[in-house]
């Protein structure tokens, strides 16, 4: 590795966020994604919750990696999972049992985001602890971020509200079909469509989305 | 377990023996266990003190007009009294009173089998109209999309504006018991319309209403005078 330490470190945290985002990249987690983002609240709850219990697990995983037989790892890894899904679930009725009723079982499902699962199989038992959480880390929020930029897009258009607060105004008619099951994957769909046409633009060597809208709007001026 | 004899019969230099696999997973079970424990003991008394709050707003919920409420529990005789410091595990009934001092209703925590596990309710009953006049889903593990709708539907909650539990002329059982009905085939005060796609959800609401109303409505109904008196 020629590359700096600090270098590692930094495209080890970055890469969950943008280049391997869990949701918009590999696609993992999708329950979730689909099912609680009808709120910015409820997007950002399960968001949290998940990289809590991520970051956790992938520390332990990560810190008994070399104790573990290969063969009882899975089942082990779910366990720790498992262990720290519960603490979530305790926690978070203590700081608000509002956002816990209104989460319901997919605090429990969080078990079975297999986002998780494979962190946990993928990088923390291969890596050591620092690197483990800053991956976790990394992962955690790239996974909140896109569950965040699902449940703006869906609370905006669906209630006319962001975080309960109006935005367009009282004579604003909600697009209903938001707030509900298939309003998340039309959204999901369209992120997923801008995430990929901004991919392709890069692969073609075209000059960044960003680059071309402040060069338009320098020229303007 | 005549894999695992077979696997460990393998001549593998990296094999772990039974023993080693046995005492990884009971570690760490052991160890979560704990953690599980400690979390647990840690956020209990936040989680009652959450869990009452809730409980009280939502009594002002299921009784419309009720401004103050008062808890009873029944003693030994079958009196109502007011609870004391050991009442807490009683059942109880809490009586929501209006402005002018007057009764609105009961309300009452009722539980049952839902969808996936227990169902947690809350009721209000109004002893004068002898109706449930609102309901409120305190815990319910059902599936999101579908019978969580119990909690949000509102042709489903329309059901529960004044379902009729009034008794029969002895004074101890329901004239009509409450009754699940497909959804839109409801003709009497007594039916619940049930949700489409979300029956056995509806169905455990339906239950743990009849159960529990048939069993406290001529409870309450016999102690009226000391309810009103207040």
């Amino acid at each position: 590795m020629a590359e700096p330490q600090q270098n590692q470190n930094m495209e080890t945290f970055l890469k969950g966020i943008w280049e391997e985002n869990p949701v918009f990249v590999m696609a993992l987690g999708m329950c979730p994604v689909l099912a609680v983002t009808n709120s910015v609240v409820n997007a950002l709850a399960i968001g949290l919750a998940s990289t809590f219990v991520l970051v956790m697990s992938s520390a332990l995983v990560s810190l008994i990696r070399k104790l573990i037989p290969k063969q009882v790892r899975i089942a082990t890894y779910i366990l720790i999972i498992a262990t720290f899904v519960t603490v979530a679930e305790y926690l978070l009725q203590a700081i608000s049992i509002e956002v816990h009723k209104a989460l319901g079982a997919f605090i429990s499902l969080i078990v079975v985001n297999c986002m998780i699962l494979g962190r946990a199989e993928a990088f923390a038992s291969k890596n050591s602890v620092g690197k483990a959480i800053l991956d976790a880390l990394g992962m955690g929020m790239g996974f909140t971020i896109a569950v965040l930029s699902l449940g703006i897009v869906r609370e905006v258009l669906g209630n006319g509200t962001f975080i309960g607060i109006s935005v367009f105004g009282p004579n604003f008619e909600p697009w209903v079909i938001m707030v509900l099951p298939g309003g998340a994957f039309f959204v999901l769909g369209g992120w997923l469509l801008l995430f990929n046409w901004l991919k392709e633009r890069k692969e073609e060597g075209k000059p960044a989305l960003w680059t071309l809208i402040f060069s338009r709007l320098s020229k303007r001026n | 377990m005549s894999n695992t004899n077979q696997n460990e019969a393998a001549p593998q230099a990296e094999q772990a023996s039974s023993l080693q696999m046995v005492s990884s997973m009971g570690g760490i079970g052991f160890a979560a266990g704990i953690l599980i424990v400690l979390t647990f003991q840690f956020t209990l008394p936040i989680i009652t003190i959450n869990k009452a709050r809730v409980l009280e707003q939502s009594i002002f919920q299921v009784l419309p007009g009720a401004t103050q409420k008062t808890a009873y529990v029944l003693d030994a005789s079958g009196e109502f009294v007011h609870p004391e410091g050991e009442g807490e595990k009683l059942f109880k009934y809490y009586a929501g009173y209006n402005a002018n001092g007057e009764l609105v209703g009961v309300a009452m925590e009722a539980a049952g089998q839902g969808f996936q596990e227990t169902l947690k309710l809350l009721y209000g009953y109004s002893p004068d109209k002898e109706c449930i006049i609102g309901i409120k889903v305190l815990e319910s593990k059902e599936t999101p999309g579908l019978g969580d709708k119990i909690e949000k539907d509102p042709i489903f909650l329309k059901n529960f504006v004044a379902l009729d539990v009034s008794l029969a002329d002895d004074r101890q059982t329901m004239r009509n018991p409450i009754l699940l009905v497909k959804p839109g085939e409801k003709t009497e005060e007594w039916q619940i319309d049930a949700i489409t796609g979300a029956t056995i959800s509806s169905r455990a609401v339906a239950n743990i209403l009849r159960i529990s109303s048939a069993k406290h409505a001529p409870i309450i109904i016999k102690n009226l005078e000391l309810l009103k008196s207040n």
